[in-house]
């Protein structure tokens, strides 16, 4: 392949430390301007081949978008100057006729490949470091004597390993069966799936004859799958039950509030999902805040939304406990259509101020990307964050109830109204701060839902019926149910999910519903006592 | 007795309103007078998402026939109606359209549901819909006008570039729908349309989710389970909100468009505008038009669609997407037939249309066909830019002629006419 | 006094009588015989949407049956009346015979599952006779298995409103699965004929429509003749006071249970009669919200009062086809603030209204 002695001449070129001052060759460099993207990939193999500030350069505004053409000439753009692509020279301001380079995934393939060629090389360990997982994780022929070159120069020991384990993945289609053998015996290690597929091609009979004709290396290749095989199979185990934990998770969230104003309080509130929809379009105001006022501390805008979300959410839970649900006490039923009243009123209004379409909010860089507990299993950060933020809120929920006067009253006003009310108890003040604590928890969950789901009119509607499951299968009144029951139904559903499909999942969960409630009405966790009708 | 009487009238309340219902009945416009055209698009309910942008298009259509002298000299004067998400409701929303406001076309629907809904209204009272979004195909009407794509003017070619070289030379498809009849169709089409490109039946998987499925994480790890098996790439038939929770499980569990690229049925720019876009850059989506595309026309188009999002104070997002091209297409068209016929009645309006060509915002020249009722419409491949726009990546070099009736589904062999 | 406008004075009577007269007699008449053209014509969507408002009214008389008179709020309705819908869309898919798209004699939708032969529940739907049956007996069984296992739980007030939410919810999830073998998403649609007419035709459509307002007649009699029995006293005693009427030997649960599947047979007749006039049956009649909004009918026109569900029933219905098209925007508002109003200041509904202007009224004569 012309591709092996592109690489071996960046790789003397890197290693001589030759300085390519010659700028690059503007003609080569035009062909970036044609629609011909074999053309293309032939230019970005000549980049590959100069390594070069230059060509870095191109490469790199290749991968960002920013590589303009204006009239043959290529243009670099950074903000609204432009800089010559062949000498790296500032030209001015972006003239009106430069036209973006259009870089298609094949395209962008190669630039990052070239991209990871020169970093192979790297001085700093961390670029190093994830070059050489790169390559791990993506191992093509043409690679091989470069890796092998890297092998021998290569001295910390995370990168050998990994770079021996590209080595080897090449090595196992070779012809010689000494470098298979070797090849095999290394893979026993390698968590790359397409690698899996080739050992576990080898031991599959074609007309009689195994695919790989070496017993010794059949054998090897047997106990190399053993090894990768019950190393996937942990790890993809662990991956649904944190999956099932994260459903859970998101599940207790969007029930928590409701664990309050229903649970505790017994209001049917309908208008559950909306408190949600506040949160969740409160942290996209804030989020806009954010980004016209503090661009530069983007990040932590869902750490400012949290409280906003818990005030709007509060705010609006409390009006409605003012206007409407404080009239309706002791009516559970009446009150859930005058909520429900409410949540056409409130979905009609975010849809009236803010458009019918969902709004764009954004992972901040500490949400995005995932831990990779073997290759291509990743635990997303959003994901995880979201799972302690929701222990976070059950643990102030319950320091709340449990630790404050606030908390105190509430539990008093629900135990006994007339009691607490004869003892001093503001009654009507408790119940409002009640309702707009649990309003103001399902602001809460909307955050989180806004950064791993849509957020839009409609978004409420979809948590609704999960969240009276939620909060009656867990026992009414009981907030440790709702925990259990939302964490059971979350890993529940997701095993389900993985034997039958999403559809039928959910199905045999609200099945599963019904009859838990008959065998047990009062769900998981009863309060003890004589009832009185 | 004067208490009995008192009930009495109360009671009669009830009569009165019913007959007002009834009643109400306007005669026919005269020569100058206002052609009524009805908008049937849900401003409310779970389709309001998709489809609130489709009624404002109209209506700044309208708006522009208007300013330039109506439709032979006679201005037109829109009836919007909100459907709401509920199929019987577009139905009944129809009905009256063509029987209490006699409306001379109607401009509606996305889902199928609400076109199947409302398709036998329209064939017993000869009305007219003109329909702009891309769909399963298996249907024709002579009471319909498809401006959107059939299944081969989207899905077949979109699957095509997958498999090319610069596509990714895909060699394992993972159709991920939303469970209803679009993405069913779809991917029984596609299927098909594989095996007789030699794909193994092992190397085709289809999964469908709920409508409304928010939770993604065994999907996502399913396919990157499957891409250990060879090239694979993602045919997406998910649709609205739904894309959001996928997209961003895509992006944080590290499937990039490198590895395996997402190609979208139903994800256009409206649907992006309301993502984060940058984990999603290099992730496909087939269309027939797309913002980006330079020509003078979709340069005034979006333009006009800017300054009238920005003149009305409307919250839709001020980007342009296919069916808003499709639905802006079909009411020039309708106006150029009525024109062409001198009457905006419904049978003499269709036979004008036969034919119709349009120089469309995708910079070709649309025609509507003689006989199928679809257009000839190009296609394009879009790759997701991180500023929420496509980059157009492949397109025919003409206009391709639409197949409703699939050749890929048996059965549907001489069907191609009216 | 004050319970005579429950169960009908005189002049309610009479009301009725022309309103049903008013409604099944000359309206049809003015749609069939008056000239298209004619200013007295009565024009098919008139007729159409009155038909589709009466089915919502037995659906909230139904409802009314439960709620009102056992306290059995039931926020699952929706499914009772699709399946009625469903059982005989079955019958008028089978009636539109090879005439669909693909010429087969399966349905449309089976032929794109490349299914060959009828699944096993849709044999013998060709017949008109087999079809009624089920739409009693669907909605009939679900309800009686659902209820006994309920009722005999004791499970009761909002615990039993959420699991029949769940029972819906889940219902309309199983229908919307194409594999389920009732259309998925799409539905029934494009029927062509019933009992071999024309189902387009005017006097197929009249017909219909006077046979649904026949049936809301019947099953407004019905409710009157259930309230007013010893069985509907024992009924509204469990309502009020389960307990007590335990203790005093009465066993709640074979009450509760008839008047539940009643109620369920009854939302299923409805469904059987909505969907040959508005052409459609889909899941989405299912959908949670739909249910609510049927409760919500009930409580605008007044509970327990057999003619206020109906009047609700109508107006909310009749509001809606108005404001969706006069304020396309704005109707949401409206609609969620008429059930605020009501639940807030008319906790009796429209009946309650009524009753209270009229007590006024004779109070001042007095």
């Amino acid at each position: 392949m012309t591709r092996s002695a592109i690489y071996l001449c960046c790789i003397v070129l890197a290693l001589l430390s030759l300085p390519a001052r010659a700028a690059l060759d503007a003609g080569q460099l035009s062909k970036l301007a044609a629609d011909d993207n074999d053309a293309k990939v032939a230019v970005v193999k000549y980049l590959a081949s100069h390594p070069s500030p230059e060509a870095e350069a191109v490469l790199t505004a290749m991968d960002n978008d920013a590589l303009y053409q204006n009239q043959g000439r290529l243009l670099i753009v950074r903000g609204d100057q432009a800089i010559d692509a062949a000498t790296l020279q500032a030209l001015g301001p972006v003239p009106d006729s430069a036209e973006s380079i259009i870089v298609n995934n094949r395209l962008r393939g190669a630039v990052q490949g070239a991209l990871s060629a020169f970093k192979l090389f790297s001085s700093d360990l961390a670029t190093r470091l994830k070059a050489a997982r790169d390559v791990k994780q993506d191992p093509r022929p043409e690679q091989l004597p470069l890796i092998q070159q890297a092998l021998a120069k290569e001295t910390n020991a995370e990168i050998h390993q990994d770079l021996l384990l590209a080595q080897a993945s090449i090595q196992i289609s070779s012809s010689n069966e000494a470098e298979r053998l070797a090849a095999v015996k290394i893979l026993g290690a390698t968590n790359n799936p397409e690698v899996r597929t080739k050992l576990a091609d080898m031991l599959i009979q074609n007309n009689g004859q195994y695919n790989e004709a070496s017993p010794v290396v059949r054998a090897a290749a047997q106990q190399a799958l053993k090894s990768i095989d019950l190393r996937i199979s942990l790890a993809r185990a662990a991956a649904s039950l944190f999956s099932g934990l994260s459903l859970g998770s998101v599940l207790l969230l969007a029930a928590l509030g409701l664990a309050i104003t229903y649970g505790v309080m017994g209001v049917i509130n309908m208008a559950h999902g909306e408190l949600l929809m506040v949160g969740a379009y409160a942290t996209y105001f804030v989020q806009g805040w954010f980004k016209t006022h503090l661009p530069q501390h983007f990040d932590w805008y869902v750490l400012a939304a949290l409280p906003i979300a818990f005030l709007a959410a509060a705010g609006v839970g409390m009006v409605m406990e003012r206007l409407v649900i404080r009239r309706l006490y002791g009516r559970p039923l009446e009150t859930l259509l005058a909520t429900w009243g409410i949540s056409l009123i409130l979905i009609q209004l975010a849809r009236v101020s803010f458009g019918a379409q969902n709004v764009d909010v954004a992972n901040p860089s500490w949400l995005s990307g995932g831990i990779e507990i073997i290759q291509d299993v990743v635990l997303p950060w959003n994901r995880i964050i979201i799972l302690g933020f929701s222990m976070a809120v059950l643990v102030f929920m319950s320091f709340l109830l449990s630790r404050t006067r606030l908390g105190l009253f509430m539990r008093a006003v629900t135990q006994n109204r007339a009691m607490a009310g004869a003892l001093g108890v503001p009654t009507g003040t408790v119940d409002t701060l009640a309702f707009g604590l649990g309003a103001g928890i399902a602001g809460l969950g909307g955050v989180a839902l806004s950064q791993i789901s849509n957020v839009g009119p409609d978004m409420g509607q979809g948590y609704i019926v999960d969240s009276f499951m939620v909060v009656v299968l867990g026992g009414v009144g009981q907030i440790a149910g709702t925990v259990y029951a939302a964490l059971g139904l979350g890993i529940v559903n997701k095993l389900l999910e993985s034997w039958s499909g999403a559809v039928i999942a959910k199905i045999v969960v609200l099945v599963f519903i019904i009859l838990f409630i008959q065998k047990r009405p009062q769900g998981l966790f009863a309060l003890k006592g004589r009832s009185v009708d | 007795m004067d208490n009995q009487r008192r009930k009495f009238l109360g009671t009669m309340g009830a009569i009165t309103a019913g007959t007002l219902l009834a009643g109400n009945r306007f005669a026919f416009a005269a020569d100058k007078s206002p052609i009524k055209v009805g908008v049937l698009h849900s401003l409310s309910g779970t389709m309001a998402i998709s489809e609130s942008a489709l009624k404002d298009v109209a209506l700044m259509t309208f708006e522009q026939i208007n300013a330039s002298g109506g439709v032979m000299g006679r201005m037109i004067e829109p009836v919007v109606v909100d459907p709401a998400s509920n199929w019987p409701l577009f139905a009944e929303k129809a009905r009256q359209l063509l029987t209490k406001d006699k409306v001379a076309v109607v401009f509606g629907c996305w889902t199928s549901v609400s076109r199947k809904s409302v398709l036998p209204v329209f064939e017993e009272l000869n009305g007219l819909l003109f329909y702009p979004v891309q769909y399963e195909g298996e249907e024709l009407s002579q009471n319909v006008f498809y401006t959107g794509a059939a299944p081969n003017q989207q899905a077949i070619p979109a699957v095509e570039y997958l498999m090319s070289k610069d596509g990714g030379g895909a060699k394992r498809f993972f159709l991920l729908g939303t469970d209803y009849v679009y993405p069913r169709t779809t991917n029984k089409i596609l299927r098909a349309f594989l095996k007789s490109k030699g794909v193994k039946e092992a190397d085709i998987v289809e999964v469908y989710t709920p409508f409304g499925h928010s939770d993604y994480q065994t999907i996502v790890a399913n396919i990157k389970k499957f891409a250990g098996g060879g090239k694979t790439t993602v045919i997406s038939t998910i649709n609205g909100d739904s894309n959001v929770p996928f997209y961003k499980e895509l992006g944080n569990q590290g499937l990039k468009a490198t590895d395996v690229p997402v190609m979208a049925f139903s994800v256009a720019e409206q649907e992006l505008a309301g993502m984060d876009a940058k984990p999603l850059v290099g992730h496909l989506a087939a269309w027939n038009y797309f913002e980006s595309v330079k020509s003078p026309v979709n340069i005034a188009f979006v333009k006009m669609w800017k300054d009238y999002v920005k003149k009305k104070g409307l919250k839709d997002f001020p980007v342009t997407d296919d069916p808003m091209e499709a639905t802006y297409v079909g009411i020039h068209m309708w106006k150029q037939a009525v024109e062409k016929a001198h009457s905006d009645a419904v049978d003499k309006v269709r036979i004008a249309m036969a034919g119709q060509t349009f120089k469309a915002p995708s910079g070709f020249t649309l025609e509507m066909d003689k006989t199928n009722h679809h257009l000839h419409k190009p296609v394009m491949i879009g790759e997701i830019r991180a500023d929420g726009q496509f980059n157009v990546v492949w397109k025919t070099p003409t206009t391709i002629r639409a197949q409703p009736w699939s050749p890929y589904i048996a059965g549907n062999e001489g069907k191609q006419k009216l | 006094m004050t319970t005579t406008y429950r169960y009908f004075s005189k002049s309610v009577w009479l009301a009725m009588g022309l309103l049903a007269i008013g409604l099944l007699v000359v309206l049809p008449i003015l749609h069939l015989g008056v000239d298209k053209h004619s200013s007295l014509y009565v024009s098919s969507y008139a007729i159409t949407l009155i038909g589709k408002i009466m089915c919502y009214a037995i659906l909230a008389l139904a409802m009314d049956l439960v709620w009102g008179y056992a306290g059995i709020l039931s926020l699952g309705h929706g499914v009772f009346f699709a399946l009625g819908g469903y059982a005989f869309g079955m019958y008028l898919m089978r009636g539109i015979g090879a005439d669909g798209v693909y010429h087969a004699n399966v349905p449309d939708f089976m032929v794109f599952l490349d299914w060959k032969t009828l699944p096993w529940f849709w044999h013998g739907t060709e017949h008109f006779a087999y079809s009624l049956l089920l739409v009693v007996l669907v909605p009939g069984l679900l309800a009686l298995m659902f209820g006994f296992f309920a009722f005999r739980s004791r499970i009761k007030g909002v615990y039993l409103s959420i699991i029949t939410q769940a029972l819906t919810f889940a219902a309309m999830l199983l229908f919307f699965r194409n594999e389920t073998g009732f259309g998925g998403n799409n539905g029934f649609t494009d029927f062509k004929r019933v009992l071999g007419y024309s189902i387009t035709a005017p006097e197929t459509r009249v017909a219909i429509y006077m046979l649904t307002g026949l049936v809301l007649l019947g099953a407004l009699l019905l409710g009157r003749y259930i309230v007013t029995s010893k069985y509907g006293r024992v009924l509204a005693a469990i309502r009020d006071a389960e307990s007590r009427v335990m203790f005093c030997g009465y066993n709640p649960v074979s009450y509760k249970l008839f008047i539940w599947t009643l109620s369920a047979v009854l939302s299923g007749i409805a469904g059987a009669l909505y969907v040959p006039q508005v052409g459609i049956i889909n899941p989405s009649e299912m959908s949670p919200a739909n249910s609510i909004e049927i409760a919500i009918w009930t409580a605008v026109g007044g509970r327990a009062t057999l003619i206020g569900p109906i009047l609700g029933a109508v107006l909310v219905n009749a509001a809606k086809s108005y404001l969706t098209v006069s304020f396309p925007d704005y109707w949401l508002f409206f609609l969620g603030a008429l059930f605020i109003v009501v639940t807030l200041y008319l906790p009796h509904g429209l009946m309650g209204l009524l009753s209270a202007l009229r007590r006024k009224i004779t109070g001042g004569w007095k």
